[in-house]
């Protein structure tokens, strides 16, 4: 600390006057990057490899709706399948029998821990490994469990803190009126756990969207591409990465608004509180 | 016969011993108020009566049936007795209305348009007719417990809890709370009822009993407990709830 009185006058800059040489400074490395960048990189040659327009338009001839249609299935069932899995889960980490407790943390730690590429190169194996094993509905079968798999242990934390999170008071009073505990968890504490939970899982419904990606690992056949795999492929073909640049937008198209809606929920909870 | 009879009582919190040995009885239309330092286990003591505290030792009646006994239908018990809490409680995803029905109709099964009928019955009661539309958060306190008293008799129980009702509103809305209760207590309806609203307890209470240290200390009309106090321990509880502002001469 200074122990020269606040009145003596000070040499150099005041507070003000260095905050803004620092601004300044930072105004001049931007400027001088973009500068390179715009005088180094040869625009012609990125537009040509990454933005094409003829491959932009053959991408959206050739099944690029179809591919986004596909992802938005794989993760609409994907998620459907974690969240009835993941409730499940939590009500079994809540239980108040010991075992029920023990297999679900199992399970959850197991798939939390476990990159997802791993769970979907194993059920890309399992037709070798049990031959003539089928499953149903292909291909959506064998993804919506591979994704739901791994969806079901990260929702099961996200709704058991979400049913933490009611207030104990609410069990109380739907017990004082005489609803058994399986009644007053149905009727009373899910659903205002999923209330809370919205945010933060539709936080995982976006990690779901790009887990789908990983579908390519199966290797389903054409018509089960999904955006990744038809990005890849005719990018492939193209020997251009236009097609891939595409895809990827199109899954900012689906992430971005759920984005959105995610910021608009947690402000709308933050309100209610 | 006695609604409620609970004998020898003992409830601990680790090593805090709450409830040292409670007997006591409610009968059939009576109106008891519980009143006490805090911590002294007259809340603990309400939440014993319908099991939401387990308590370690002793037994609780009600209508002549143990409902300590671990093979007794709890929930069967738990109907007959409404439970007024001091932080409301109220279901916050569902509305007034729906706060009073839901119980009605996944626990008696009543049809819902019976249940229908009788909540607004119970909310016309308590004088929110015109808010069975209205969520608990649109609700101010007072408004709130009073749809958590028609929540509760919307079960037509045979005994009403009521737990510090009023301790957590604002001044103004006390009186409100209090009158729907001074005329459930008018209606016949048996009340147990945990307050610091000595006002209230002269007045309605047909007994008052003071608790301290866990134990019962003294009981009988409100006149006698409140008016003239046989105990020491009460004497210095009333003089400190009743004339806050007052100085011990020796100090």
């Amino acid at each position: 600390m200074s122990t020269t009185p606040d009145t003596a006058p000070r040499k150099g800059l005041s507070p003000r006057q260095r905050a803004q040489r620092s601004r300044w400074i930072q105004y001049a490395i931007l400027i001088a990057l973009v500068v390179v960048a715009i005088f180094a990189a040869n625009w012609g040659q990125i537009a040509d490899v990454f933005f094409q327009p003829k491959f932009i338009k053959s991408a959206f001839e050739n099944g690029l709706p179809e591919a986004l249609v596909k992802t938005l299935e794989y993760t609409a069932g994907a998620f459907v399948l974690g969240l009835v899995g993941g409730t499940v889960l939590a009500l079994m980490r809540l239980s108040q029998v010991g075992p029920y407790r023990w297999i679900a943390t199992a399970y959850i730690e197991f798939f939390r821990g476990l990159p997802a590429i791993v769970v979907f190169i194993a059920f890309s194996l399992l037709p070798l490994a049990f031959e003539g094993m089928t499953i149903p509905l292909d291909p959506y079968g064998v993804v919506w469990i591979a994704l739901g798999i791994v969806a079901a242990a990260y929702m099961a934390e996200v709704i058991r803190a979400g049913i933490q999170a009611v207030p104990k008071g609410q069990v109380e009073a739907a017990r004082s009126l005489g609803m058994p505990a399986g009644l007053a968890t149905r009727k009373i504490v899910l659903p205002q756990a999923f209330r809370i939970v919205l945010p933060p899982l539709t936080n995982d419904l976006i990690l779901l969207v790009k887990d789908s990606s990983l579908v390519f690992i199966i290797g389903t056949t054409a018509s089960g591409y999904e955006l990744t795999g038809f990005g890849r492929d005719l990018a492939n073909t193209d020997a251009n990465l236009t097609p891939l640049v595409t895809a990827g937008f199109c899954y900012l198209i689906i992430t971005l608004p759920l984005g959105i809606l995610v910021r608009r929920l947690e402000a709308r909870a933050a309100r209610s509180r | 016969m006695a609604l409620v009879e609970i004998k020898n009582l003992h409830k601990s919190f680790g090593s805090n011993h709450v409830l040292r040995g409670i007997d006591f009885t409610v009968n059939q239309r009576e109106v008891v108020c519980v009143i006490g330092p805090s911590g002294s286990g007259k809340s603990t003591l309400l939440r014993c009566v319908n099991l939401l505290e387990q308590p370690q030792e002793g037994q609780v009646f009600v209508r002549g049936e143990d409902i300590t006994d671990p093979d007794c239908h709890l929930d069967a018990a738990r109907q007959q007795i409404g439970m007024v809490f001091q932080q409301f409680n109220l279901f916050p995803h569902l509305n007034a209305l729906q706060n009073c029905t839901v119980a009605q109709t996944t626990v008696l099964k009543r049809k819902p348009a019976e249940a229908d009928r009788i909540a607004r019955a119970n909310l016309e009661r308590v004088g929110l007719s015109e808010k069975v539309t209205a969520y608990p958060a649109q609700l101010s306190g007072g408004q709130q417990q009073r749809v958590a008293i028609a929540r509760a008799l919307s079960m037509d129980p045979a005994l009403m809890l009521f737990d510090e009702p009023t301790s957590a509103l604002d001044p103004e809305l006390v009186g409100d709370v209090l009158t729907v209760m001074r005329k459930l207590a008018l209606d016949g309806m048996t009340m147990l009822v945990v307050t610091h609203e000595m006002a209230f307890a002269r007045e309605v209470a047909d007994r008052v009993v003071f608790m301290d240290g866990g134990v019962i200390v003294e009981q009988g009309p409100p006149a006698e407990v409140i008016g003239n106090p046989k105990e020491e321990r009460t004497r210095t509880f009333l003089r400190r709830v009743l004339d806050p502002t007052h100085v011990e001469p020796t100090k």
